[in-house]
């Protein structure tokens, strides 16, 4: 007995004028980036704020460009897991060479 | 024609209602996040191992690494705005905008080949330490990566000019870009945790 999928729910994708406002953006957050490295007092925060800038660009690109935000979330979810298992490995190496020293 | 379209999408159809080519490149995309996790995690454990050899404040020069990452996240615009021309029915503009993005990945492709002599120059091998091994191989397969999407690129670029990228075809569009906008992901990574961050320790 064959049960009836319910399609995926997909939105529209954004247009030309929506894209270059996100390059824009990404454009603006790489040059703060470059600005907080050579900021000779911010020694303490620089890589909280670098990892967090990166998080941000990361995410308007997976968002945006790759349509993640408009796609079905089975996508989100499938890359997800793939970042997630890629922590786990560093997660694990770190841990078996700190033992190891 | 309209018919043969209708065709070819339920050949590709899954039972989740989506296309079997979108999932699989979503899965492969995922399996490339733990590639270069294992890559990016063996960089952050080696990359203070330098066997009297230079380290990451000897050899990186910031503001020409700076300017690759901006060629390379702008070629990330010229990819979408392929896509968004050819869902347009626009095919003139999908091969100005596909050229323009191999354009910029050549242009970042070059840039780490100077950026990699340089680092020959400086005495940083893939011999020389752990960290220029991590280095090497993280940036290289980085590299390699960047190649092949130029060459897909190419290849797409070919294909509509033979007519055989229609409107109603725009997936191949979709997925290629899909590939490239990874790459563009993981560069944004390594930017930040591979150059800045390294290079700003004292």
């Amino acid at each position: 007995m064959s049960e009836a999928v319910t399609p995926p729910v997909e939105h529209a994708h954004p247009g030309p004028a929506e894209y270059i406002k996100v390059a824009v953006f990404l454009a603006v957050v790489t040059g703060i980036e470059v600005g907080i490295y050579y900021l000779k007092g911010a020694r303490s925060v620089l890589a909280p704020a670098l990892i967090l800038l990166s998080i941000v660009k990361f995410s308007m690109v997976g968002l945006y460009f790759m349509h993640l935000k408009f796609d079905t979330h089975l996508f989100r979810r499938v890359f997800i897991l793939g970042i997630v298992l890629a922590l786990i490995v560093y997660a694990v190496a770190l841990v078996t060479l700190l033992n190891y020293h | 024609m309209a018919v043969e379209t209708e065709a070819h999408a339920e050949e590709h159809a899954t039972s989740l209602g989506i296309d079997n080519r979108k999932l699989a490149i979503w899965a492969f995309l995922g399996s490339e996040c733990m590639f270069f996790g294992a890559l990016i995690a063996t960089y952050l454990l080696f990359h203070t191992h330098l066997n009297n050899g230079p380290g990451p404040r000897d050899v990186y020069n910031i503001p020409f690494t700076s300017v690759s990452s901006f060629v390379l996240l702008m070629s990330s615009l010229t990819m979408v705005l392929a896509l968004a021309a050819i869902q347009k029915g626009d095919e003139r503009g999908l091969r100005v905008w596909l050229l323009a993005t191999a354009f910029l990945g050549m242009t970042f492709i070059s840039g780490q080949v100077y950026e990699f002599t340089e680092f020959f120059k400086e005495g940083l091998t893939l011999k020389t330490s752990p960290f220029g091994s991590a280095f090497f191989m993280l940036t290289g397969f980085h590299g390699a990566h960047v190649t092949i999407g130029i060459l897909m690129l190419l290849s797409l670029f070919q294909l509509s000019r033979m007519g055989k990228v229609p409107p109603s075809d725009s997936l191949k569009v979709e997925l290629v870009g899909l590939y490239w906008h990874f790459v563009d992901v993981v560069w944004i990574v390594i930017f930040t945790v591979v150059y800045l961050i390294p290079a700003a320790k004292k």
